[in-house]
């Protein structure tokens, strides 16, 4: 399963489009609309959660590409919850950055933000799901 | 000359806690402890030796007996937060597990799966305080005409909350890898490909049963720590298998002996009793536990100074071996090996991941250390031992 929270910019020739049950249908995408508008000059924009297959997820947004949409992560960054993180290591298994390493020999698990790239990876891997995505909640208001 | 061995009882210590005089490390100081002084001197001066592990354990879940409603109702059918219990009991008594998921849970429809939610996480949010939906339905009989209930529920509105977990603190567990081409998603976490990461899962020279690898000092009725407060094992959990192969200080350097455990859900702690979820396996419940091991001779101090380098584990692999029940060892490995960060495996430098909480381990211990010190808790005598081999 591969979840993204994106935002979606239209040019006025897409927002006619039927593009949300195209990616239902013809990608097998689930999308959880959080936010969606038409801007006077007929330009829109969508704040939405995509999930599905990795593979139908980028098969999906190359075709919201192809129609013109400007496609955005709005994740801004990652924080970690120490109230749930129970400091196991697991999260260390797909960290790709190091920003995720244990402290030898006490074995605490440390996050380091500023090596952090946001790719995410940790969200799921994490068994307390202590990792979090922090959106930019000003596209939302 | 018959040298008359150092031996104490059980008793004698509960006497020491009362007087406040009672010795108590944890069974990382006395790894150090025997290491310095040897095993005599060392049982000599230390009467208990706490352990302790905080990880995944799947066998758990707690009996419930939510009360009878008016009109009355002979519960088939129950769910918690959309969780279902097994209500095949007496009209309101459940058993929830912890890894059930929410019904409506996607599973690995769309793999890996996420699972959000389940058994776990609702007896962690009855721990912290929140209410929780209970929903019920019956086929309605003369004495317990209701059909279908819903309300919510707290942890003090329950008149019996136990916990009850069949199978926990696994003595020793496998060291994974994953020789197959792609990413595996398994319950000893993220396998990277061609062996890119070797995940493992126990405390090492915290864990109890590896302080007691012979299970001496336990059986049906000793105390421990569990999920925050005092619980009991009540015996052999359901994989519990003594006789495997060992290492010549007698640890198994395979899975082996395991507890069923009990306690009182209403005493526990969230911060010691998790859900978990596990990406494309399942849910589970994260849980802590500590077993005081009372040193009543040499030999059992002997046991409790065991250190990382002489515990052993095998390496599985979880790709392509494990699936199909052919697990075979590809390989030997140390906890102190494990815990460096880093092994050599067929040339190749691995990575390592641990999945169970050495820093909350090693806070269990010391927290179990702190009751007895204070006279909180005394040891109690096992009453029926648990099955063992004998000791090489
Ligand atoms: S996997 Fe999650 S709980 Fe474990 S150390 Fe990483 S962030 Fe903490
Ligand atoms: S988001 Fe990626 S880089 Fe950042 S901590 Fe998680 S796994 Fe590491």
């Amino acid at each position: 399963m591969y979840t993204k929270m994106l935002s979606l910019r239209f040019p006025p020739s897409a927002v006619n489009e039927p593009i949300i049950t195209n990616l239902i249908r013809k990608f097998d995408l689930e999308c959880n609309i959080l936010k969606a508008v038409i801007y006077p000059r007929k330009e829109g924009l969508a704040v939405m959660e995509i999930s599905g297959h990795r593979k139908n997820y980028h098969r999906g947004l190359h075709y919201l590409r192809s129609m013109g949409i400007k496609v955005e992560s709005i994740a801004e960054d990652i924080k970690r919850d120490d109230e749930k993180c129970y400091q196991c290591g697991a999260c260390t298994a797909v960290c790709p950055t190091g920003a995720l390493y244990i402290e030898r020999p006490a074995m605490a698990v440390v996050f380091d933000k500023d090596k952090c790239s946001a790719c995410e990876l940790c969200v799921v891997a994490c068994p307390a799901r202590a990792m979090e995505v922090k959106f930019n909640k000003s596209l939302l208001d | 000359m018959a040298v008359k061995r150092f031996s104490r009882t059980i008793q004698e210590i509960n006497q020491k806690i009362k007087q406040g005089k009672v010795v108590v490390l944890t069974a990382q100081e006395m790894t150090d402890v025997v290491k310095q002084e040897g095993t005599e001197k060392a049982a000599r001066k230390v009467d208990v030796v706490t352990t302790g592990t905080f990880a995944p354990m799947c066998s758990s879940g707690a009996f419930i007996n939510f009360g009878h409603t008016k009109p009355a109702i002979k519960a088939a059918k129950v769910w918690l937060n959309d969780v279902p219990a097994y209500a095949g009991l007496a009209a309101v008594d459940i058993f929830i597990g912890a890894t059930e998921p929410t019904e409506d849970d996607p599973l690995n429809r769309v793999h890996p799966g996420q699972f959000q939610y389940g058994g776990g996480h609702v007896l962690h949010d009855l721990l912290a305080g929140k209410a929780v939906r209970l929903r019920a339905t019956a086929y309605g009989t003369d004495c317990y005409p209701n059909r279908k209930i819903s309300k919510k529920i707290g942890l003090a509105d329950l008149p019996y909350a136990v916990l009850l977990n069949p199978r926990n603190a696994y003595q020793n567990y496998n060291c994974a890898v994953n020789l197959s081409n792609k990413t595996i998603y398994t319950y000893m976490g993220v396998l990277k490909p061609k062996a890119g990461n070797a995940n493992y899962s126990t405390s090492g020279h915290l864990s109890p049963l590896l302080n007691d690898p012979y299970y001496l000092t336990m059986g049906m009725g000793t105390r421990i720590f569990l999920g925050g407060a005092k619980g009991y094992i009540i015996g052999p959990g359901t994989q519990h298998s003594p006789g495997v192969k060992r290492s010549k200080g007698g640890a198994p350097v395979t899975p082996a002996g395991n507890l069923m455990v009990m306690g009182n859900l209403k005493e526990m702690d969230p911060r010691w009793l998790m859900g978990v979820s596990m990406v494309g396996y399942g849910c589970s419940m994260a849980l802590g536990i500590g077993v005081p091991i009372p040193v009543l001779n040499e030999e059992i101090a002997r046991f409790t100074g065991v250190s990382d380098a002489e515990l052993f584990t095998q390496i599985i692999d979880y790709g392509n071996d494990y699936p199909k029940g052919d697990a075979v060892s590809l390989g030997q490995v140390s906890y102190a090996e494990l815990k460096s960060g880093m092994i050599t495996f067929r040339g190749q430098n691995i990575h390592t991941v641990p999945l169970s909480s050495h820093t909350r381990a090693l806070e269990i211990a010391n927290i179990l250390k702190g009751w007895i010190e204070k006279g909180d808790f005394f040891l109690t005598e096992p009453q029926v031992m648990l099955p063992t081999v004998d000791r090489n």
